[in-house]
């Protein structure tokens, strides 16, 4: 464990950034985004961001091949190249649980080269959630904001920053953050750690329970009445799924460029009415069985093949971003995870 | 890692010969550009082919992997890019990536089992590469049926080498179908379902069912009413994918993912799935 004074922060990220490309939240006035640092520059204490930074690892767009036309000869361009170490620094708990989930899709066999690359890369630097939000419910996943995952863990009080190094990659700071930061006891965060514990009791949404959707439940979930009346006024807009840390469905598509075209992947949705449109026809024509198909994939499809564990990491992001204000919560409580939860 | 390979980057193939089979059905050719077969794969997987610029989209692979020098795929008429794909001309390069999914157990279910196989339009595409596996493997298999229909005499598939060699193979029995009267047509006519029903099937068989998704549907009722149990039919299954790696989720049903956990089905695992396809 590592400490230097809360007002050497703009020193610390500075100091960062002369050795990585550093990325961190960023207040604005409708809300806080992940983006590249620039000298005074400061950190967001928002919980949470709008957009979760995801796309460090699984860009919205990327090209995957390029190509060059000849008449009817064709060759292909690998885009690819091997990315530079980089930060993203002030990660919450449920963001960095994310990327574990997203891991078991990415890097399984065959292993998404694009996405292993940035994940081998990317040093994360979690951020402790002093004030966890009324809207979160990571407790629910079995995630402690207290002591989030990552290769090294902030916590910011008053007037100290501890930084916790966990990793060989989070070692890696300590030669930017040298003569800056100092040692100092494990046991120094413990006072922050039990109150954002004792917070975490009290947040509304604490009582939110997942024992109903264990592994396997397929047909009990899937027959529902409840996906009728919960989608009833579902735009399928798809800005839940934008704003989702572990949503992973994606498109790929052809663009011609000046020279050639250019083959690229983007973010989709299964709330999206073409997204399983062929030219035969549509298996979910409906949007409550598009609606359905995205939580039932969060709660019991993924669960099913990942060892129980759900593809939703309680950060609350679709509880603010939905225009029609439905949210996993309400799906969860409408298919029994009530427990005695208050929204 | 620039070097280490991706699915999703495809390899380049080029068309070498173009079979018009039917009015809306051609079969391509398709070696790699070194002019060999572009991968291995097994009887039911399929591939991903593409045009640069018009799209990508995934295939049944209709020869069978006893053939070490190409590729072939039937390819119906009815979209963006089979349209694109019906107006190439020999020599073209398009591109290539597989083999994908779960194939037939050809080497263990299979083995020594009397085959029924059932086809209902170019349904015949991915049995043609499992039918021919077996043909070369002959000894492996039991009796093999065929049961094979279509809406016209000329929309059936691969009629000719249906004609001039399946049907002279020692165990073969083909029997065909068309829809309506027609012509110059002296078989059968009538559906494939009742035509399966009519055919008195023995039990024993173990059988593979392919076509439009109603055509599946009743020929499984009809198989299942002569006293077939479902755990001896398989079929495969067609949905919209993307990445044929189980990635993207657009093939996605229930816990399953089209593209890696099938096409190939047997029908009690259908029975588990969510109906949704
Ligand atoms: S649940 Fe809300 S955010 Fe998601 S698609 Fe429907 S309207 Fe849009
Ligand atoms: S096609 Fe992408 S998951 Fe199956």
């Amino acid at each position: 464990m590592y400490k230097t004074a809360k007002e050497k922060l703009p020193a610390v990220l500075d100091a960062i950034s002369r050795y990585f490309s550093l990325y961190l939240p960023v207040d604005y006035e409708d809300g806080a985004v992940f983006e590249a640092y620039s000298y005074g520059k400061t950190l967001s204490s928002k919980v949470n961001t709008v957009k979760s930074p995801k796309e460090y690892f699984f860009p919205q767009t990327e090209t995957l091949v390029n190509f060059k036309v000849d008449g009817k000869s064709l060759s292909i361009i690998d885009p690819r190249r091997e990315s530079e170490d980089f930060v993203i620094f002030g990660m919450r708990a449920c963001d960095v649980k994310s990327l574990a989930i997203l891991d078991r899709v990415f890097l399984s066999d065959p292993i998404d080269t694009y996405y292993e690359n940035r994940r081998r890369h990317g040093i994360i630097v979690s951020m402790a959630c002093s004030k966890p939000a009324a809207t979160c419910f990571c407790t629910t996943f079995g995630i402690d904001p207290s002591e989030p995952d990552g290769d090294a863990i902030l916590y910011l009080d008053k007037d100290t920053l501890y930084l916790n190094i966990k990793t060989e990659k989070g070692a890696k700071l300590l030669t930017p953050l040298q003569g800056i930061i100092v040692d100092c006891e494990q046991n120094e965060v413990d006072t922050q750690k039990n109150l954002i514990r004792e917070r975490l009791k009290k947040l509304p949404l604490s009582s939110l329970q997942t024992t109903t959707f264990s592994s396997g439940k397929t047909d009990d979930f899937f027959s529902s009445e409840v996906w009728e009346t919960l989608s009833d006024t579902c735009l399928g807009c798809g800005s839940c799924t934008y704003v989702c840390p572990t949503c992973h469905c994606y498109d790929i598509k052809d663009f011609k460029t000046a020279d050639g075209i250019r083959r690229f992947r983007c973010w989709d949705s299964c709330m999206f009415s073409d997204f399983t449109q062929m030219s035969h026809g549509n298996p979910r024509t409906k949007q409550s069985e598009r609606f359905r198909q995205r939580f039932m994939h969060k709660l019991v499809y993924y669960p099913t093949n990942h060892d129980g564990i759900f593809s939703c990491v309680g950060c609350g992001r679709c509880l603010k971003s939905c225009p029609i204000n439905m949210n996993i919560v309400k799906v969860m409580k409408a298919l029994g995870g009530e427990g005695n939860g208050k929204q | 890692m620039v070097n280490s390979k991706d699915s999703l980057i495809p390899c380049l193939g080029i068309v070498t010969d173009i079979r018009v089979d039917t009015p809306d059905v051609k079969t391509f050719r398709v070696v790699a550009s070194d002019g060999r077969k572009p991968f291995d794969h097994m009887p039911g997987q399929c591939a991903m082919l593409s045009i640069p610029g018009v799209g990508e989209a995934i295939f049944s692979i209709t020869s069978s992997p006893t053939n070490t020098a190409y590729m072939e795929f039937s390819i119906k008429k009815c979209g963006c890019l089979t349209e694109w794909l019906h107006m190439i001309e020999v020599g073209q390069m398009i591109t290539v990536r597989g083999p994908y999914g779960r194939p037939f157990p050809v080497d263990s279910a299979f083995l020594g089992k009397d085959l029924l196989f059932i086809a209902g339009g170019i349904g015949l595409a991915p049995l043609r590469s499992v039918i021919n596996y077996c043909r070369h493997y002959r000894k492996r298999y039991g009796s093999i049926d065929i049961v094979y229909g279509a809406r016209t005499p000329s929309d059936l598939v691969d009629y000719q080498e249906i004609v001039e060699e399946w049907s002279k193979d020692d165990g073969i029995r083909i029997h065909l179908t068309v829809d309506r009267e027609a012509p110059e047509w002296t078989g059968h006519v009538g559906f494939v379902p009742d035509y399966v029903k009519s055919l008195h099937f023995d039990t024993n068989k173990t059988a593979v069912i392919c076509g439009p998704p109603i055509m599946i549907k009743y020929t499984l009722q009809g198989l299942c009413e002569l006293g077939f149990d479902k755990k001896q039919v398989y079929t495969t299954m067609e949905l919209r994918m993307k990445c044929g790696i189980g990635k993207c989720g657009r093939c996605n049903i229930g816990s399953k993912y089209v593209c890696k956990d099938g096409p190939v089905f047997r029908c009690d695992e259908l029975e588990e799935l969510p109906d949704e396809y």
